[in-house]
């Protein structure tokens, strides 16, 4: 039998995650392909927790658990500090959730990728401050309860779109992903472990309690996610050029959103505005993917 | 080698001698000069480091921690603002044990918009667990940074040299610059035994519980106390092979000294000729300067100062509702002596206000004349 994901399995068992967390089973699958020549650094987020209490570890690989909004200029520190003493083969990857990406560590990732650094920044995207107990980040989807954005004040604003300020910054390679579709994952992680300067990875890692539902429909909903266009998986080159990983057909917006508990207060033309907001963003994500083709084309040909 | 140079080039010539391999720096007045010929060094050549040009002081602090985690030698460099910026990840510096060195020229705290010299700064962050050493010379800011590698590497404690803003940061001075192989042969290359490596994979600072916190600090405590000798025997050896030894205070004119003044940096260096000056007319003034402030010598300060007929300390730095920390230090170090001293406490030269020889002669002189200190302290030369 052929499997499709690398067999080496380097994260192990006894790990501190809720049943059905998606953010577990992105580091499994990122370790898989990223091998053991990697050092990660983990600002404050889920995984600080999930890894494991003093003296435990779950990654198998050396790990500096950092503060909240550094762990982009760590990472950048660690690969200097690799590189002086020889080591430039090691993967050096920054493992954070959205809070330490979208919000408190968007400057010190936005001055790592600015330097084009090259490091590894991968954040598993929950879409809130799942680890202090579901508050509102920046990356929680508009018309999402939190504790902090409750039904009768749900969250009114849009989800930052954080991919196309890694591509603002003519990152070298930058991608979505989602843990539903791992061969996916993988494939990008190691275009990004193949291509020097800094990469950023943006993966959708389902939250059962924060979205309110049931761990066995993670993997489930991780998938909707990409087949109601919600969570579109792309690639970007050069902050430049777009490409779909896929593009499904899509399907209806409400079977994502109706068994999460965390959309249960919206109304009917509450979930037909959010559709048009998916629509919206899909179709400008479909015509940047157009007008890339070319490019595409190009460097197939070399 | 000799040069003249300012003190901002001493820190980045003792990061050059110690061959830092990693600098992680983001400019602020007035330490500017500091990462301007940092680049320099690195760009020609001349010195074989990464310099990281982060976007904060935050970052700054943050990518010195990941690359001494990686086993590299690392140096930054701040003031004020910048320090202040970084209070977080200077705490998480220590409780990773990163034996990362920082010149920090002390700058006062805005607002009111300043960047003269006071001790605000880093007097704010000696609960931090950083080391700090109080610099009064060029020479000795250079011949700093290369002893703090030493004792950091020793402890996995991270080390603040600290300097005056302009004063010394800004002033020229002959500086014997010493040769490399000497230097290469009192700090060797560093091999750091908790480094981040894929052969040994470990994970560092993850969550722990009260059962092993309490002891984490106490080792933490233990390591700092094992400095003060370090800085001892480590300063004879400077002064064995460099000809200028340092230790953890300084003393002028001691020995027989009725009143003892305390002070730090550049009011020291200040103080000697008031000293002399005070000895010609017959009083027996004596000087001690505490150059470790942390650990703080608390058991040589006993020493030198029990018995002491009179006592004064000079602060260019305030805790807010309490004194000047120097102040408050030595006397807390000498509560418990039978032939404690009366201490006065003056604060002098805030936001870089000028000391000069005649004001630290009237302070001298105040606490001569003055039976008891009255009140806890006196503002010198203040305008109310």
């Amino acid at each position: 039998m052929k499997y499709t994901i690398p067999e080496q399995e380097i994260m192990c068992s006894g790990h501190k995650a809720c049943q059905g967390c998606g953010a577990t089973l992105a580091m499994r699958y990122a370790l898989k392909a990223l091998g053991p020549k990697t050092i990660l650094t983990l600002p404050a987020c889920c995984w600080s927790v999930i890894d494991g209490p003093f003296p435990y570890s779950a990654v198998g690989v050396p790990l500096f658990h950092t503060a909240f909004e550094t762990a982009a200029a760590v990472a950048s520190g660690i690969r200097a500090g690799l590189d002086m003493r020889g080591d430039t083969e090691t993967n050096v990857v920054a493992w954070a959730g959205d809070g330490g990406t979208f919000d408190i560590g968007i400057q010190a990732l936005s001055g790592t990728v600015e330097r084009n650094d090259n490091v590894i920044y991968i954040c598993y995207d929950n879409e809130a401050y799942m680890n202090t107990g579901v508050q509102r980040s920046s990356a929680t989807p508009w018309g999402a309860v939190t504790t902090t954005t409750p039904a009768r004040h749900f969250k009114q604003e849009r989800k930052k779109d954080m991919i196309g300020i890694m591509a603002a910054h003519s990152i070298p390679y930058t991608a979505s992903a989602s843990v539903a579709y791992p061969e996916d994952f993988i494939r990008k992680l190691n275009i990004a472990k193949e291509t020097p300067g800094a990469k950023f990875i943006h993966i959708l890692a389902s939250c059962p309690p924060g979205w309110k539902t049931a761990p066995e429909l993670a993997i489930k909903l991780a998938r909707l996610a990409v087949q109601t266009h919600v969570f579109p998986l792309y690639e970007i080159y050069e902050g430049r050029y777009y490409k779909l990983s896929m593009d499904p057909k899509k399907k209806p917006l409400i079977d994502y959103i109706k068994p999460q508990g965390r959309f249960r207060h919206l109304t009917e033309e509450q979930v037909a505005e959010m559709d048009k907001q998916v629509d919206e963003r899909y179709d400008r994500l479909k015509e940047q993917a157009e007008r890339s083709k070319s490019w595409f084309e190009a460097k197939k040909e070399k | 080698m000799q040069k003249v140079m300012m003190g901002n080039h001493a820190l980045s010539w003792g990061a050059k001698l110690s061959r830092a391999e990693v600098i992680a720096a983001y400019p602020i007045t007035p330490q500017t000069e500091v990462v301007e010929l940092l680049s320099n060094m690195c760009a020609d050549g001349s010195l074989k480091a990464e310099f990281i040009k982060v976007e904060s002081e935050h970052s700054a602090m943050a990518a010195s921690m990941g690359a001494a985690a990686a086993g590299a030698r690392t140096f930054t460099a701040t003031s004020s603002q910048g320090l202040a910026l970084m209070h977080e990840v200077l705490h998480w510096a220590t409780g990773a044990r990163l034996p990362i060195v920082m010149g920090n020229i002390n700058r006062a705290m805005a607002p009111p918009w300043t960047i003269w010299t006071e001790q605000t700064d880093s007097i704010a962050q000696r609960d931090t667990g950083w080391i700090q050493i109080y610099t009064s010379s060029i020479q000795e800011i250079m011949d700093s940074v290369i002893q703090a590698y030493k004792v950091a590497e020793q402890v996995y404690l991270p080390v603040m040299v600290v300097l005056d803003s302009f004063v010394l940061s800004h002033t020229n001075e002959n500086c014997d610059i010493p040769d490399q192989d000497k230097v290469d042969a009192y700090l060797p290359r560093f091999e750091n035994a908790y480094r981040l490596n894929t052969d040994k994979p470990a994970a560092f600072g993850g969550l722990t519980g009260p059962d092993w916190y309490y002891e984490l600090r106490y080792k933490i405590e233990k390591d700092t106390e094992r400095s003060l000798d370090l800085f001892e025997e480590t300063g004879k050896e400077f002064g064995e092979m460099f000809g200028r030894e340092y230790g953890l205070v300084e003393t002028y004119k001691l020995d027989d000294a009725d009143t003892v003044l305390v002070a730090s940096a550049s009011i020291a260096s200040t103080a000697r000729p008031a000293i002399d000056q005070l000895r010609e007319e017959g009083h027996k003034v004596g000087l001690v300067r505490i150059r470790v402030f942390r650990p703080f010598p608390s058991e040589l300060l006993r020493k030198l100062l029990a018995g002491r007929k009179k006592v004064l300390v000079i602060d260019r730095n305030i805790s807010f509702g309490m004194s000047g920390a120097f102040y408050a230090e030595t006397k807390a170090a000498l509560y418990n002596e039978k032939k404690a001293p009366p201490m006065w406490g003056y604060i002098a030269g805030l936001g870089g206000r000028d000391v000069p020889l005649n004001v630290i002669r009237d302070m001298i002189e105040q606490t001569i004349a003055e039976e008891h200190p009255e009140g806890d302290i006196v503002w010198i030369g203040v305008k109310r």
